[in-house]
């Protein structure tokens, strides 16, 4: 039997601002005009919002600064602040609250100037008094050694971490709002820069400015509205740890356990999905889920993708947007994933579009600590 | 209801206290055996409230490790097993990097003017 959560709400507008730089912007202003783009692209007003998701990376309280922002007096409140994949999660609590009746249109918003206010990627964490003293560099040295880790048990290579940032790029290169294009090979990302072993600059995401918004309604008013709706039909969550330290297996994610729960609420399997949305926030990342996933048995993730499995014209659309290595990551990336998995199912995604009647959007947050799952699909797969 | 307070120190000041004396000590659990760190008011998971304090082996055998590379140098981090069960971040002396699965034995270092473990590769005849 279906969950009842299935398809019962819908992303009915998207928006973002500021993709790429947006000097003299602050983080507030960015996530105000993606929200206001993404409720006219839905063809609402501002005063209908009565639910407000957000997260950011800058603020204390970031879901009543929105609100604040924004002049609204939302009957529900929602501010899951778990690093990346916040925002898969507030798909799951946006349906939640609007199936339940407790509020009727559901912004999930999120901005950041990163990119302009210090040119480098800012963490959210807070030092651990026990790793603190070693210097770790947050997010990169846990995503560092997992790389390491998988490359020991696996035979993993930095070529085909490689491949990944290569795949990213070449999606890019059809998307004119990515913020880095032009060519890129498997040669120029191993000649760069080490930062991490054995991670390069090319292996890390983008450090950019950018916001994002969509907005949802129960399934029965999506009808009614100007774009065709992107019905949730499954999510789920899953949570590891805080520090990587602490995590069971660096080359297993808790992907394994949030996928696994989205798929049996949408009631697909992972095969029929058209378009894989993987938080990359790093090259190993698109591997680990892949793997954690069910696209590929554990430790081959490496070997699927250095085929050109991921790329154009490969086996698999996986991140056609460019993903946050090429397209856009201002620090949490999860509510871009949302907004090009609605663009590809809208069919909207010129030069890059793919057939896409279900898309899965995988987020990550802290040191892959949280994952979060969410398949959305077009109306003939309710 | 009943109050928690306690007027001891907490896990964490605990630990620290021990390593400025010089000695790396780890929570284990009277009733399941099992270490618990970093240091905690109960078991993670099972929430059994019966830990001890005990000296560790030092013995462990790095997990993953990286080699952090900055303008003003280049330096380790280290996931290291101890060979009581518990996983920590600490840093691998003696060498830029080593291999995953190499053996280490931990001491007490200054690290920015406090005491802390920190590894090295165990001599041959502990490995």
């Amino acid at each position: 039997m279906a969950h009842r959560l299935r398809g019962r709400a819908a992303v009915v507008g998207i928006g973002t601002a500021g993709l790429g730089e947006a000097p003299g912007r602050s983080s507030i202003e960015l996530l105000g005009e993606a929200a206001l783009a993404a409720l006219a692209d839905a063809g609402l007003r501002l005063d209908e919002v009565d639910g407000i998701f957000a997260a950011t990376g800058v603020h204390g309280l970031p879901a009543l600064s929105a609100a604040e922002y924004l002049g609204i007096r939302p009957r529900v409140i929602e501010g899951t602040n778990v690093g990346g994949s916040s925002f898969e999660i507030h798909l799951l609590q946006a349906a939640l609250a609007l199936d339940a009746g407790l509020c009727d249109v559901a912004l999930i918003a999120y901005g950041s100037n990163q990119r302009t206010a210090g040119g480098r990627l800012v963490s959210m964490s807070e030092p651990q008094w026990h790793e603190a003293p070693y210097r770790p560099r947050h997010p990169i040295t846990g995503y560092a050694m997992a790389a390491a880790r998988h490359m020991h048990e696996f035979g993993t290579t930095r070529e085909q971490l490689a491949a990944v940032a290569v795949a990213a790029r070449a999606w890019a290169n059809r998307n004119p709002a990515a913020f880095a294009r032009g060519p890129l090979t498997v040669e120029d990302v191993l000649a760069s820069r080490v930062v991490s072993d054995p991670l390069s600059v090319l292996d890390c995401c983008l450090v950019t400015d950018g916001a994002a918004a969509c907005v949802m309604v129960r399934s029965e008013r999506a009808r009614d509205l100007r774009q065709a709706p992107a019905y949730l039909l499954g999510a789920g969550m899953a949570t590891s740890h805080r520090s990587f330290a602490q995590m069971p297996d660096l080359t297993t994610t808790a992907a394994c356990e949030s996928g696994p729960r989205a798929f049996a609420m949408a009631g697909v399997d992972p095969r029929e999905i058209d378009l894989l949305m993987l938080y990359d926030a790093f090259t190993i990342n698109t591997i680990l889920f892949l793997e954690d996933l069910g696209y590929c048995p554990k430790g081959e993730g490496g070997r699927f993708v250095e085929g050109g499995a991921i790329a154009p014209g490969g086996s698999l659309a996986v991140n056609t947007n460019g993903g946050g290595l090429s397209c856009v990551h201002p620090g949490m990336y999860g509510l871009f994933l949302v907004v090009e998995a609605v663009t590809q199912i809208r069919g909207e995604a010129g030069e890059r579009q793919v057939p896409t009647r279900l898309a899965l959007c995988h987020g990550n947050g802290g040191t892959l600590s949280s994952q979060a799952t969410a398949i959305l699909g077009s109306r003939d797969t309710l | 209801m009943r109050d928690a307070t306690d007027a001891r120190p907490g896990p964490e000041a605990r630990f620290k206290a021990f390593l400025a004396e010089g000695r790396f000590m780890l929570q284990r659990s009277r009733s399941t055996g099992r270490h618990v760190f970093y240091p905690r008011g109960a078991v993670p998971g099972t929430g059994e409230t019966d830990l001890e304090w005990v000296p560790a082996s030092g013995e462990g055998t790095v997990y993953s490790i990286t080699v952090n590379r900055t303008r003003e140098g280049a330096y380790n981090l280290a996931l290291v097993d101890l060979a009581e069960g518990p996983r920590m971040l600490s840093r691998i002396e003696g060498a830029e990097t080593v291999p995953i699965g190499t053996r280490v034995t931990a001491r007490i270092a200054t690290i920015d003017g406090a005491p802390a473990i920190v590894f090295a590769v165990a001599s041959q005849g502990a490995a």
